[in-house]
């Protein structure tokens, strides 16, 4: 009879801390419980029970912790420095998969704020423990190891070597080749945070085999999964020649276009990152993307998405057309220019005005004809009025004043280039008068237009010092008329002209 | 004797009277000599001037002839070298002509085969703007073909949603006694619910399901075998090809030469002013990447607007200091204190050299 009583002791006790414990990890769901149970002192109440006998209890309590840790730094610190990890480490080898997935939430909670904590988790022998989890049976706690590395990866390069040399990245691409979809998506995330530091860490990533697997999901439906495979494939390609021609070698052309038109914005920016990665290399790599039909793509693309999303296509773009006038010239029959010049007018934001206007100067640099095509479009004002503007930030009025010099500087289209005679600041009219001083003497019907548009009145008006280059061009430009014309256009004429008026004695009859 | 005394004294008187007569006969006549003189004197002059110019006429029309001779001597001597240089100028310019008509259309071939074929830029533009058009044709099919999908995958969740409730609700059918809430009386036809809750088949107890395996599927989207995925690169030509029937070569020399790299000159290859053009290309390739022009100017700039500080030398009015060994050291001879002057370094040296390279071959 008393032993049913002791018993019943032990019972209650243990159906109290089974009830307090559930209790703290829902209250640890919601984020405005947590102060309160921080000042509570939850942590110091949660750290015995996960010794606890009872595994339910363990498993429980692990999991309040992590969620509690999750919420902030401090109750992460606070974690790390209650010596809470030791333990968690040395269970995770023994326990269940219940416990073992509690355990590793809670390292990536930890792990997942900075990188310190990041290192002390590194520090308590962790590592081997998840990538021993690494190879368990279940799935779920597969997910969970792989979680808590990648979070741990993400920080920086050392901590990325810790996670590679304790042997992750084999069995991360086992992972990968699961048929779980959500196990997937945190390998593919794993391993592109490991190979986005370092071109050694992608090269790890890459002997391990995993290029030839993130291919052949990039056609899967589900979005998330296409977002972290392009990611990954996009941090593996974007540090060096070799590593991207890898990356191409897998035969993800055309089959990446797909993924441009896809619904989610997040696949369409991934993917426009992955082929602008492979495409700032090498002319010979801008050319595969080209041949393949990846610009119009990704103009279309483009096209269809605002914003911040449309940053990594529209550097593609300029670093397509910057490699050569070929390609170029492909990146303008593709229609480019009219959706790049539209970019930069809509876009509210200033840096992807500059990405644009970048793209735009890398375009039209290089041959009368390419200046012409962008000139057409009328864009050149609009770079203009970037660049005087106040309101422009310093990038993006360095980036459209290189963009006008390169363009006008072999720009012959008239046209175009007679309104900056008029609104152009002074270093910028030296290219544009130069560049009429050019054409002006071998083409009669364009000095036509230019005097009857009024342009070599403005010239006339144009102070220049004498012995300057401007001098130079605007005496190249007179030469091309006769000296009436130019005396009649010059500034002051009609004082000259009514000063002889005056001066003139009519002849006596 | 006398007779001669006669005559001498007849002659003495007579003398005066010859003397003068022979005077004024030998002045008349001395007038007429020395007008026949002189008109002998003009004579032999004149005929001597005739003289002397006949042989200077002679010598003149020799030195002539002679000269003649000699200056077309020279003359043709120099024709023939202007010959000799027209010749050669013009076949030179012939040479050029036709050299420069070959190194025309040899440019123009180089260029045009090797370095760039305007031709096969604008095929390849055009075939650019086809593989685009195709692309952006198949990326449009397969957005719609998408929508479509998800469209039917709604529609059927919809469906299989209405089902479901059905069978859950299939009690509110309606029976010959009582009409069921979609059947009401007053209704022409019955709701379209009724129609479902009678083909609804009634739900049965939960049995314990079965938990599939999760089997991979060799037919899944994994091969890209489905009409969706874009098509694979062509079938590579067979390895051992037939010789074609008839008198063509053989293939393999055909696309060699054809394909034939170009092999230029060292002058070709390796221009003279190569490092100036590596220079300017490279100036034009950081042009084009720096987004600022602005070099990094060295902290030296900084002081660029300090004024100059001459130094101590040149700005003392006392003028630089005598400078050299002699000065370093102060001599003073009246401190010293042995009497002969003290061995100079150099003296020194010397004889330490002297033992120093004895001690050296010693050694």
């Amino acid at each position: 009879m008393s032993q049913r009583q002791v018993l019943q002791v032990f019972e209650q006790y243990q159906k109290a801390r089974t009830h307090f414990v559930q209790m703290v990890a829902e209250l640890a769901t919601r984020p405005q419980n947590i102060e309160t149970l921080q000042n509570a002192g939850v942590m110091s109440l949660l750290r015995p029970l996960l010794l606890d006998v009872v595994p339910t209890i363990q498993q429980t309590a692990a999991l309040a912790l992590g969620r509690l840790a999750n919420y902030n730094d401090d109750l992460a610190e606070a974690v790390v420095k209650g010596d809470i990890l030791p333990q968690l480490v040395y269970s995770l080898a023994e326990q269940n998969r219940f416990y073992k997935k509690a355990a590793a939430f809670v390292l990536r909670a930890v792990g997942k704020h900075s990188p310190q904590l990041a290192q002390a988790i590194v520090d308590c022998g962790a590592l081997d423990t998840l990538v021993i989890c690494l190879e368990d049976f279940d799935p779920g706690v597969k997910e969970a190891a792989a979680w808590a590395l990648g979070y741990i990866a993400r920080h920086n390069a050392e901590l990325s070597q810790a996670v590679v040399d304790a042997g992750a990245v084999p069995l991360l691409v086992l992972c990968i080749q699961e048929p779980e979809v959500a196990l997937k998506r945190i390998a593919a995330s794993a391993l592109s945070d490991i190979s986005k530091h370092s071109p050694e860490l992608a090269q790890t990533v890459v002997d391990a085999g995993a290029i030839a697997h993130l291919a052949q999901m990039i056609l899967n439906p589900d979005a998330k999964l296409k977002r972290q495979i392009l990611s990954a494939l996009s941090q593996i390609a974007k540090h060096s020649v070799d590593l991207a021609e890898m990356v191409v070698e897998a035969e993800i052309f055309p089959v990446v276009l797909t993924c441009l038109k896809d619904k989610d914005e997040y696949v369409k920016k991934n993917a426009s990152t992955l082929i602008r990665e492979i495409a700032k290399h090498t002319p010979e790599l801008s050319q595969l993307i080209v041949n393949a039909g990846g610009v119009a793509a990704v103009i279309d693309c483009i096209g269809s998405c605002k914003g911040n999303i449309r940053l990594p296509g529209i550097m593609m773009l300029g670093y397509v057309a910057a490699h050569s006038e070929n390609l170029a010239m492909a990146v303008i029959i593709s229609k480019g220019v009219p959706q790049l010049s539209l970019c930069l007018s809509e876009e509210p934001e200033d840096h992807i005005k500059a990405a644009a206007a970048w793209a735009l100067g890398q375009i039209g640099r290089h041959t009368p004809e390419h200046a012409r095509a962008v000139a057409v479009t009328n864009t050149l004002p609009v770079l203009l009025s970037l660049y005087m503007s106040t309101e422009s930030s310093e990038d993006l009025q360095v980036k459209s004043k290189k963009a006008i010099k390169s363009i006008l500087q072999k720009c012959t289209y008239l046209p175009a280039l007679e309104p900056f005679l008029y609104d152009a600041p002074p270093n910028i009219l030296k290219h544009v008068v130069g560049q009429f001083s050019k054409v002006l003497p071998h083409d009669s019907k364009a000095r036509r237009l230019f005097v009857t548009s009024g342009g070599l009145k403005k010239v006339q008006e144009i102070k220049a010092e004498p012995g300057s280059l401007l001098q130079e061009y605007i005496n190249s430009i007179n030469n091309c008329y006769p000296e009436e014309i130019v005396r009649y256009y010059s500034p002051g004429y009609s004082e000259t002209l009514l000063q002889r008026v005056d001066s003139y004695q009519p002849l006596a009859n | 004797m006398r007779e001669a005394m006669a005559t001498l004294a007849r002659l003495q008187a007579r003398s005066k009277a010859v003397g003068q007569q022979y005077y004024f006969r030998n002045s008349v006549v001395d007038v007429f000599r020395k007008k026949e003189n002189d008109a002998a004197v003009k004579i032999q002059n004149w005929f001597r001037g005739c003289r002397v110019r006949a042989y200077i006429r002679h010598l003149h029309r020799a030195a002539i002839i002679v000269q003649k001779w000699w200056r077309s001597y020279l003359s043709r001597q120099h024709y023939q070298l202007v010959v000799k240089l027209a010749y050669y100028t013009m076949k030179m310019n012939l040479y050029n002509e036709m050299a420069v008509r070959i190194q025309r259309r040899w440019r123009g071939y180089k260029i045009r085969k090797y370095c760039f074929d305007y031709f096969y830029l604008k095929e390849y533009l055009r075939a650019v703007t086809e593989t685009n058009d195709a692309i952006r044709d198949a990326l449009e099919e397969f957005a719609e073909m998408k929508e479509r999908e998800e469209k039917k995958a709604a529609l059927e969740r919809e469906e299989k949603k209405r089902d479901y409730q059905a069978r859950k609700m299939h009690y509110l059918l309606s029976t010959k006694q009582i009409p069921g809430i979609y059947n009401s009386p007053f209704r022409k036809d019955p709701d379209p619910w009724e129609l479902r809750l009678q083909k609804a088949k009634p739900l049965t107890h939960q049995r314990p399901r079965v938990k599939q395996k999760h089997s991979i599927s060799l037919t899944s989207w994994l091969a890209c075998t489905s009409n969706r995925s874009f098509p694979r690169s062509e079938i590579l030509p067979p390895i051992n090809r037939k010789q074609c029937q008839g008198p063509f070569r053989d293939i393999a020399e055909v696309l060699e030469q054809r394909y034939k790299p170009l092999e230029p000159t060292l002058r070709e290859a390796e221009p003279i002013n190569e490092l100036k053009e590596a220079r300017e290309d490279l100036r034009r390739q950081e042009w084009i990447r720096n987004v600022n022009d602005n070099m990094f100017l060295p902290f030296s700039s900084y002081h660029k607007n300090e004024k100059y500080v001459p130094s101590m030398h040149s700005s003392s009015k006392y003028g630089p200091n005598s400078y050299g060994c002699q000065r370093f050291r102060d001599e003073n001879p009246k401190k010293w204190i042995c009497p002969k002057e003290k061995e100079t370094r150099s003296n020194m040296d010397h004889k330490n050299k002297g033992q120093v390279n004895t001690s050296l071959i010693f050694m």
